[in-house]
């Protein structure tokens, strides 16, 4: 049987190796923590507390902003020190929570709920929309708006995001191997909120040993199954991973759940059991830290608000100074100024290169070669997009499925000419979308 | 904050694959045509190799500097012209209209529409052409061993019997580098490997040309018959190497296969009923007219877009 996956998609250098058999290590942080408000889509969170006061560790911080949004905890114990914008790993500065850590790790008693298995739904949702667990593959979409679809009877797939197709995240892949018990308890949580629906780990088939234990610990479950797909990036673009794992097909105006299914990534399952069996909010996640330029390339169970500088330090600091300091992968994480950004929910790594490959090749004309169209897993015709974004040709854009773009970033890496070619989609999107809401 | 690190948009790093060495590697899967091309015509094609590349590098460069634009030449895109332009040239044509093919190639059908990519005919193919209409005599007599001969595609126009096997090799009157047909399937073959090109274009125009001459060549399903049109000509040199320009072929997978299907008609039509036995290169640069058409037509559905009437982010 042929693995499944989808029709594009590129094959890089996966540099996984340089972290992968790092066991994960958990870091302490020194310095203060940043809690940015807004660590997810939707409204940012509102501030419980004041400059001065004294919170301890999973203490609520900051209130949701709304239904579509999520609560901010404190992952330490300490003073809030200050209340103000500072610069996150977008580039953006942010309203945050700043925190003095005083060492004491002093925690609140965290709630007992009763045995999973014992809670109704609306239960459950509660406990996850109050844990503020939010999508943390990157998008950053609170889970409790992504588990309450409107007809949840209709749900027929959950599937579990095991694919981590972005070069050099390792992350993902050592959660499976150290805990794979949580994503399989977190799976049935998430289960037991739709009846109709089967459990499914899609994880790629360069992790052979994740799918084996996977499956062994899912022998007895009649409800979940592991699925094996093809080692190819985007595999784990929520489309493009609901297609290969049930061969249905969503497009941009469409939500998963319009194809029944619901998708989540690996430690957002994991942040699922740690909420429901042991009453935890959010305070955790792990991240990778990578790339030629990191003398011992790591991956560490981080404390969400810790400064990205102490992450690197952890990881023996530079051995080779770096050129581009990436949060996130390669193909779609945000390149950073400097590395005093804090960690927040959905920061999957630090990749520190000593090469910008961006800046070695200067763009030359468009020739035609057709590998964009190949490659691209939306099935569109990138070099003509860019063509009429670059031409600020909105409705010929729009006109040409440039919105079903998924901004992988796959045409960009292929183009021979090295044009920029996801970065001229990507602003022209932006553009769209912004004058469809004046 | 101590220094600056680079910032961009994602993605972040890029695959090795460049303008330049796609071009390179073209030329380098064209040399052993050219090695049987300056065997075959000695001297003469040797010097026809060196002034139609000398020539467009040199037009491009000199162009470029007039214009003041960026000097381009070394994306090896005007050798490339050059060369494949001497490949289509007979070795009995003379230096200078060597030398004038190619500064039409590169300034009237490339530099004028905007250089590299913005030209919407296959520069060598253009300028063939062109010496073709402006020199008909001495651009279709071939010569072969210091003989005048008729090509056996004309031959087999004609009635007459062909050898195949001095076909396959190129033991045969033609221009320089289209006699050898093994020569051009191994550079071919090493373009497939390398990933350059794929078989969506000159599979479908060979296999779209074998069904045409079997329905309408009069000779039925006869192997000879079909393997000399194969091997004769500028068919494999075209179907490799010219119809799988990228500038001036269709985008789209859809589109490429159209595209291969309507040059084997084409050219089916202009060797069995046009007035010359050879059609290839018309059939190409007609084609090449019709890619923005091809490509209106055969622009993908996106993906979760192909159920009808579904509706996307519009």
């Amino acid at each position: 049987m042929g693995l499944s996956t989808f029709k594009g998609g590129i094959h890089p250098n996966d540099g996984k190796n340089l972290s992968k058999d790092k066991p994960i290590k958990a870091i302490f942080p020194k310095g203060d923590l940043v809690y940015p408000l807004s660590q997810h889509i939707g409204a940012p969170a509102t501030p419980i507390v004041e400059k001065g006061q004294r919170v301890l560790e999973g203490e609520k911080i900051a209130e949701a902003g709304g239904f579509v949004s999520a609560p901010v905890y404190a992952s330490v114990s300490g003073t809030v020190k200050a209340i103000e914008p500072r610069r996150v790993s977008v580039g953006d500065k942010v309203m945050s929570i700043v925190i003095e850590n005083d060492g004491q790790y002093e925690s609140v008693e965290y709630p007992k709920h009763k045995p999973y298995k014992d809670l109704t739904k609306d239960e459950i949702r509660e406990i996850i929309k109050e844990a503020g667990i939010v999508g943390m593959g990157g998008a950053g979409f609170p889970t409790h708006v992504k588990l309450s679809p409107k007809e949840p009877e209709k749900i027929e797939y959950v599937i579990a995001n095991c694919a981590e197709c972005e070069p050099y995240l390792t992350s993902d892949y050592r959660r499976m191997l150290e805990e794979p018990e949580k994503l399989v308890e977190g799976m049935k949580i998430i289960l037991q909120l739709f009846d109709n629906a089967k459990g499914i780990l899609a994880v790629e088939d360069n992790k052979r040993d994740c799918i084996e234990i996977l499956e062994k610990l899912t022998e007895k479950e009649k409800r979940i199954s592991v699925k094996a797909l093809k080692t190819k990036y985007p595999q784990g673009a929520e489309r493009q991973l609901i297609y290969a794992s049930t061969g249905r097909k969503i497009n941009s105006k469409m939500l998963p759940a319009d194809a029944g299914c619901v998708v989540n990534n690996v430690d957002t399952i994991v942040a699922v059991y740690h909420a429901v069996v042991e009453g935890k909010p959010l305070m955790h996640r792990i991240v990778t830290v990578t790339g030629d330029a990191i003398a011992d390339p790591r991956n560490f169970i981080v404390r969400v608000g810790t400064d990205y500088a102490e992450l690197i330090e952890e990881a023996g600091g530079f051995k080779k100074e770096p050129e581009k300091i990436i949060s996130g992968g390669p193909m779609m994480g945000f390149a950073v100024f400097d590395v005093h950004v804090p960690v927040t929910k959905t920061s999957s790594a630090l990749l520190c290169l000593t090469k910008d490959e961006v800046a070695k090749y200067e763009p030359t004309p468009c020739i035609n070669c057709g590998k964009c169209v190949e490659v691209c897993p939306g099935r569109v015709v990138p070099s003509r997009l860019a063509d009429y974004a670059e031409h600020s040709d909105q409705e010929k854009f729009v006109k040409c499925n440039g919105m079903e773009c998924c901004e992988c970033g796959c045409c960009s890496f292929i183009c021979p000419a090295k044009r920029p070619l996801t970065q001229s989609i990507k602003s022209m999107r932006k553009m769209v979308l912004a004058n469809r809401k004046k | 904050m101590s220094e600056l690190k680079h910032v961009s948009s994602s993605p972040h790093i890029r695959s090795k694959i460049t303008t330049s060495n796609i071009m390179l590697m073209v030329i380098i899967a064209l040399l052993p045509a050219t090695a049987v091309g300056i065997w075959n015509f000695r001297v003469s094609a040797l010097m026809h190799v060196v002034v139609c590349v000398g020539t467009c590098v040199a037009s491009e460069f000199i162009w470029e500097k007039l214009m003041h634009k960026k000097v381009t030449v070394n994306d090896y895109s005007a050798a490339l012209t050059g060369l494949l332009l001497a490949l289509n040239m007979p070795s009995s044509a003379t230096w200078w209209m060597s030398a004038l093919g190619s500064v039409f190639a590169i300034i009237v059908v490339k530099q004028i529409f905007g250089g590299l990519g913005q030209n919407f005919m296959n520069p060598a193919l253009a300028a063939r052409c062109f010496l073709l209409i402006s020199f008909t005599g001495r651009m279709t007599n071939f010569t072969y061993d210091g003989v005048s001969t008729a090509t056996p595609l004309a031959q087999l126009k004609s009635g007459e019997t062909v050898n195949i096997l001095d076909m396959v090799i190129g033991r045969i009157p033609g221009t320089i580098g289209e006699t050898s047909a093994i020569a051009l399937l191994i550079g071919a073959a090493v373009l497939v490997i390398l990933g350059v090109i794929d078989l969506k274009i000159p599979g479908s125009y060979i296999l779209s040309f074998v069904v045409f001459i079997i329905l309408f060549g009069d000779h039925g399903f006869d192997l000879t018959y079909i393997v000399a049109h194969l091997a004769g000509g500028g068919l494999m040199l075209g179907a490799f190497f010219m119809a799988t320009d990228y500038v001036t072929s269709p985008i789209t997978a859809k589109g490429q296969i159209v595209y291969g299907i309507l040059l084997g008609i084409l050219t089916g039509i202009f060797r069995l009923f046009g007035g010359s036995a050879e059609g290839v290169s018309y059939a190409i640069i007609f084609s090449n007219l019709l890619v923005p058409l091809i490509d209106k037509v055969t622009m993908p559905k996106a993906f979760g877009m192909e159920e009808k009437g579904a509706k996307g982010n519009e």
